[in-house]
């Protein structure tokens, strides 16, 4: 991946910034710069996410692509935030305690290590709240 | 708007394909769709073909050209187009042909698809296919494409009670339709028991869950309905072609056990065709992994949300059954060169609906529908066909 790609979401990625949408009041994580409700009639303020939400759905993933940051077997969810929007993420927890409903709160944590541009990328996951 | 038929179909072999090259492997399958439908190559007016990604798995952009170069056709300048949308490519490679005949802009169009998914590693083609969902905010987070459909089949499993047993049952049919199909990449039955013990790639999806890495090509010839009996005895009628889009990320669907894009193809096909789902006889769907083929038989309308994984279990959806699904063997069995799949499904309901399918033909089919996807359900398209 190229550095610019990664570092263009960096205060989003760190910080947990997304949008909000005051018009039809939806918010957005991963950031939206045009609401999908109002289109051109919505107006878009950033904002930031508390970082606390609840796991709709989780999956233990055994085999992927290598990576020295992420050692196989990790658990990725689908992590709802108490503001509403739904976002996937690693959750720290060992797999055998992960459940759909449990309460989850952010932390930042290292994500990747890219071995071709010699990159250690960091970001938010999620452990039990 | 003109009727449109099907009036030729190729498909070469699926596999790990070694010893052919991509453009060996779509000429193979142009020339079969040609030699079947008896068309000369100065008579075909346009090509379009479905890829996902040569530029990664065989660093080749610029197909257009290459497939219509190598099929002979780049003498007489014809139009050649790629279409790309994920594993959806082939049926959106069908559907723009389709649209440019029924539209009177050309008569006899061929439709492609191809992948060739063996010249690169594991990693390499496990990282390609994540790029079928949104990298910065799902790829990057960790997730691989079947951890995506396992966080789907985790759900469906906690909402409606679906078992592990219910998705290998979908393995162990398209498996078993599969061992009838001399083109399919496995040919060899396998039980519940071996799906089950086959090692975990996204909790709850095992490796036999999931479709394999797949080297393949196929090609249908169409033209305008009121010419295709100078052609051929048995013309395939595509009744209607719809095509949707949803969100490319899965948390952002409204329901993430339901793919709207093809709840919404699925009618608007139905109401194009004046049919509904009961007067299906024989259906492809895209089972890229057993999940899926249990939301594709929920959200096209043959079973109620939540009755997928049953219906399967109980036989519901065998050949001879009251619904028979992916006869060919699906992605699951047949195989899964992403580009091809969308093309190969129509081949196989042509090849159903003119009574051609051998051992594992359906009998007396009329009338199949073709199911494709790309991604988790970012792009949907529907194809119902008739003799
Ligand atoms: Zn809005």
């Amino acid at each position: 991946m190229a550095v610019s790609r990664f570092w263009r979401k960096l205060r989003h990625r760190y910080n947990l910034i997304g949008t909000h949408c005051t018009t039809c009041n939806t918010y957005y994580y991963p950031p939206r710069k045009m609401c999908p409700q109002c289109r051109r009639d919505g107006r878009i303020e950033e904002c930031r996410f508390k970082g606390k939400g609840v796991i709709v759905t989780y999956t233990v993933i055994h085999a992927a692509p290598e990576n020295k940051a992420v050692q196989t077997p990790y658990v990725l969810g689908i992590v709802q935030l108490d503001e509403g929007p739904r976002l996937t993420s690693q959750i720290v927890c060992k797999p055998d305690d992960a459940r759909i409903g449990m309460r989850v709160q952010s932390v930042f944590r290292k994500l990747g290590e890219d071995s071709e541009h010699g990159m250690i990328y960091y970001g938010t996951k999620f452990i039990e709240d | 708007m003109r009727d449109v038929a099907i009036i030729g179909i190729g498909c070469t072999n699926f596999g790990e394909l070694w010893d052919k090259s991509f453009r060996d492997i779509f000429v193979e399958a142009g020339v079969m769709a040609i030699e079947d439908a008896g068309v000369q190559g100065e008579e075909i007016d346009a090509i379009y073909l479905g890829n996902m990604s040569a530029g990664r798995f065989i660093e080749q952009e610029h197909l257009a050209s290459l497939a219509a170069d190598y099929a002979g056709l780049a003498s007489i300048n014809i139009p050649s187009t790629r279409v790309e949308a994920a594993c959806a490519s082939g049926g959106l490679a069908l559907r723009q042909a389709v649209l440019a005949v029924a539209s009177g802009y050309h008569d006899i169009v061929i439709a492609g698809g191809a992948e060739k998914m063996t010249d690169v590693d594991t990693d390499a083609t496990t990282d390609v296919l994540a790029a079928a969902a949104d990298r910065e905010w799902e790829g990057i987070m960790g997730a691989t494409f079947p951890s995506i459909y396992a966080m789907i089949a985790r759900l469906h499993m906690h909402k409606y009670g679906t078992t592990s047993e219910q998705l290998a049952a979908v393995a162990v049919k398209n498996h078993y339709n599969a061992s009838m199909n001399s083109r399919a990449q496995y040919q060899s039955p396998v039980s519940i028991e071996n799906v089950l013990n086959s090692s975990l790639i996204a909790d709850p999806l095992h490796l036999l869950d999931c479709s394999p890495i797949t080297d393949g090509a196929a090609a249908v010839i169409v033209a305008p309905a009121e010419i295709a009996k100078q052609y051929t005895d048995t013309p395939i009628h595509i009744l209607a072609s719809t095509q949707t889009s949803s969100t490319i990320a899965l948390h952002d669907r409204k329901d993430i056990t339901t793919l709207d894009s093809t709840v919404v193809a699925a009618n608007k096909a139905f109401n194009t065709a004046k049919l509904t789902p009961g007067d299906i006889d024989i259906a492809e769907v895209h089972d890229c992994f057993t999940i899926a083929e249990i939301l594709a038989i929920e959200d096209i309308g043959f079973f109620k949300k939540g009755e997928g994984g049953k219906a399967t279990e109980d036989g519901l959806t065998a050949i001879g059954a009251e619904i028979p699904v992916n006869a060919s063997g699906g992605l699951k069995a047949c195989g899964h060169p992403v580009g091809a799949t969308g093309i190969k499904q129509a081949v196989e309901i042509a090849e159903q609906l003119r009574g051609e399918a051998g051992r594992r033909q359906v009998e007396g089919a009329e009338i199949g529908l073709i199911h494709n996807v790309g991604g988790s359900g970012g792009t949907a398209v529907i194809h119902i066909l008739s003799t």
